[in-house]
């Protein structure tokens, strides 16, 4: 039997045996699609990019909502031979222009629905770029392609036979210190690995039906699709989880197994199971990650799912996930986001490179093939993230998150070594929450510190002078910023201040800021 | 004031920057990014203030929340702004 070694490879694979073809591969809003009608759209689209000049490692960016269209770009671009950059859809005109430049995408695939920000940053593009817009088309841009007509006129062709395992699957960026985002590299070898391991820890097959209310541009989103895929299983799809009477019916209907969440999720279900019991006895696992999972809301989330092991992980980008939680360890082991996932290693450093004994706090490295080979064009803060290894010429990843390790190897959060801020599992920029607070008239100056929080991991906080005659409130400052930024990183509080306290050398002090609470 | 209005200035004020002209009447929320599950609660409560109605669970609905025209469909259909 052939081996999978490439990612767009397991839709293939799943696709050919006995009864995959007609089996569900993803249900989308309550629709069935097969894996029969996910290849064949699949390589349609792929054909599609070729012909529209996509070769190997051609960067192809993929601005969508979790809709079938995104589904089918995702494996599209990857038969095309291409390296998806999948960028969330809450993404605003000004940094989706810097990702299409940066990536030097060649393509983008967006929805008709998202032209209030794609169009404006178009002309700012600075290779040719074409455009594939699912559902309805902007009015103002001729140019303009349909991806239903696209894929509906295109003849499958073959998948490019020219990618290995060590070729670059997908750039996922991510929030960076200075303000712009960066492009995490991952390979098809890291991408197929990390899916084998979250499977096989996570005790999924092919008779599961995973539930996804994350972005798919969010990597605990993308990786439920990957997963599904992997295994020959069925994704439950949805577009989030605003409309939680939806979704809890989508659940019943669809038999759901496998529920993937983040605290907030939790705590809208455990408020909304305080009204009317809600139960889900199909349910087998539930997984969360993004901050930790508070302790009173296991014994609720039990009532919930009676039936479900509940698993606490713990991850970032660069290397998609570090550690779990055995679940049977959870209440051996409270407070730990668990141990290394299968077929990696994880240690803690001390600053000045030093092994740290059992019990003391280190800052947190991860040694394995799901580890990214860099952030694109940009060697500088590779080497920041990836140090040298054990073996010559190997590089790990030092995560700059201060970890404590018990003599059995699991990990307990302690905090960050820079003032990054990790907010529902999405790593927040205090510069770029600055820029953007800047760039309001009538802000005369700012600053965004991360403070705890249960729910979140850490609430953004924003600090901010404004000139008395703008007359701004919090209200207008955090509405303002929400058509600035995507939401997660529009700030949960506005403090309005006279002044801000500065260091001797005239910087905003945010030491002195948080003390002055 | 009619309920669309009343709808209109709310979501212009919490959820727009002075663009809520721009927002067609069954122009979907989720679609136009501008509401997110905490967005919908502070709607649900501003309607129930508002409109003297209780929303239930089960009622939170994109077919009842989703857009202007849905939102006054639903009001209208509750009794609401009597």
């Amino acid at each position: 039997m052939k081996p999978q070694r490439l990612l767009h490879e397991a839709l293939q694979f799943s696709a050919a045996r006995a009864g995959g073809a007609s089996k569900v591969s993803v249900v989308v809003e309550g629709k069935p699609y097969t894996y029969g009608e996910l290849l064949d759209q699949a390589m349609r689209l792929a054909a599609a990019l070729r012909s529209r000049g996509v070769t190997r490692g051609d960067r192809v960016a993929i601005y969508m909502d979790n809709t079938w269209p995104c589904v089918v770009s995702l494996y599209g671009t990857l038969l095309a031979g291409g390296v998806f950059c999948i960028v969330n859809p809450q993404t605003k005109a000004d940094k989706l222009e810097f990702i299409l430049n940066d990536s030097g995408a060649r393509i983008l695939l967006t929805d008709g629905h998202l032209a209030k920000e794609f169009v404006p940053a178009l002309p700012q593009v600075r290779q040719p770029l074409a455009v594939i817009a699912s559902g309805k088309l902007p009015a103002e841009a001729a140019s303009i392609e349909a991806f239903e007509v696209v894929v509906r006129n295109t003849p499958p062709g073959s998948a490019a036979g020219d990618i290995i395992p060590l070729d670059l699957s997908a750039l996922i960026y991510t929030s960076g210190s200075t303000g712009n985002p960066k492009g995490v590299m991952q390979t098809h070898q890291s991408m197929v690995f990390a899916a084998g391991s979250l499977i096989e820890y996570l005790r999924l097959s092919e008779t599961d039906r995973i539930l996804c209310v994350l972005p798919l541009a969010f990597d605990y989103g993308l990786y439920q699709l990957l997963m599904t895929i992997q295994l020959g299983a069925t994704l439950v799809l949805e577009r989030s989880f605003t409309y939680p009477a939806q979704i809890l019916a989508r659940m019943q209907e669809q038999k759901v197994t496998v529920f993937p969440g983040v605290p907030t999720i939790y705590a809208m279900l455990i408020s909304s199971h305080g009204r009317t019991p809600l139960v889900f006895p199909d349910v087998t696992r539930v997984t969360n990650t993004a901050a930790a999972l508070p302790d009173e809301f296991v014994v609720k989330l039990h009532e919930i799912f009676p039936n479900a092991l509940i698993y606490r992980m713990y991850g970032l980008t660069e290397c998609k996930r570090v550690s779990y939680l055995e679940p049977e360890l959870a209440d051996q082991k409270p407070g730990s986001v668990g141990r290394a996932i299968p077929g990696t290693e994880i240690y803690l450093l001390a600053p000045d490179g030093k092994p740290v004994p059992p019990g003391e706090t280190g800052i947190l490295y991860v040694r394995g093939p799901h580890v990214m080979v860099g952030y694109w064009n940009r060697p500088d803060l590779s080497d920041h993230m990836l140090k040298p290894g054990k073996l010559p010429g190997e590089r790990v990843l030092c995560t700059q998150d201060f970890f404590r390790m018990d003599a059995e190897g699991f990990l307990y959060f302690q905090g960050r070594s820079d003032d990054i801020i990790k907010t529902r599992g999405e790593k927040v920029s205090p510069v770029e929450v600055e820029n953007a607070l800047h760039s309001i008239p009538g802000v005369r100056e700012a600053a965004v510190v991360g403070i705890p929080d249960p729910l979140l991991g850490a609430a953004i906080r924003a600090y901010v002078v404004v000139e008395p005659e703008s007359g701004l409130n919090d209200k207008q400052l955090r509405v303002a910023c929400a058509s600035r930024l995507e939401n997660f990183m529009v700030p949960k509080e506005f403090v309005l201040r006279a002044e801000l306290p500065k260091t001797a050398t005239g910087k905003v002090s945010k030491k002195l800021l948080l003390e002055l609470q | 004031m009619s309920i669309e209005s009343k709808i209109r200035a709310y979501i212009g004020e919490n959820f727009l920057f002075g663009e809520a002209a721009e927002l067609g009447v069954s122009d979907s929320f989720l679609d136009k990014g501008i509401i997110d599950s905490t967005g919908i609660l502070e709607i649900v409560m501003f309607l129930e203030e508002q409109f003297g109605i209780k929303v239930a669970d089960s009622e939170m609905l994109p077919e009842n929340l989703d857009s202007i025209a849905n939102i006054v469909r639903f009001i209208t259909s509750k009794g609401g702004g009597q």
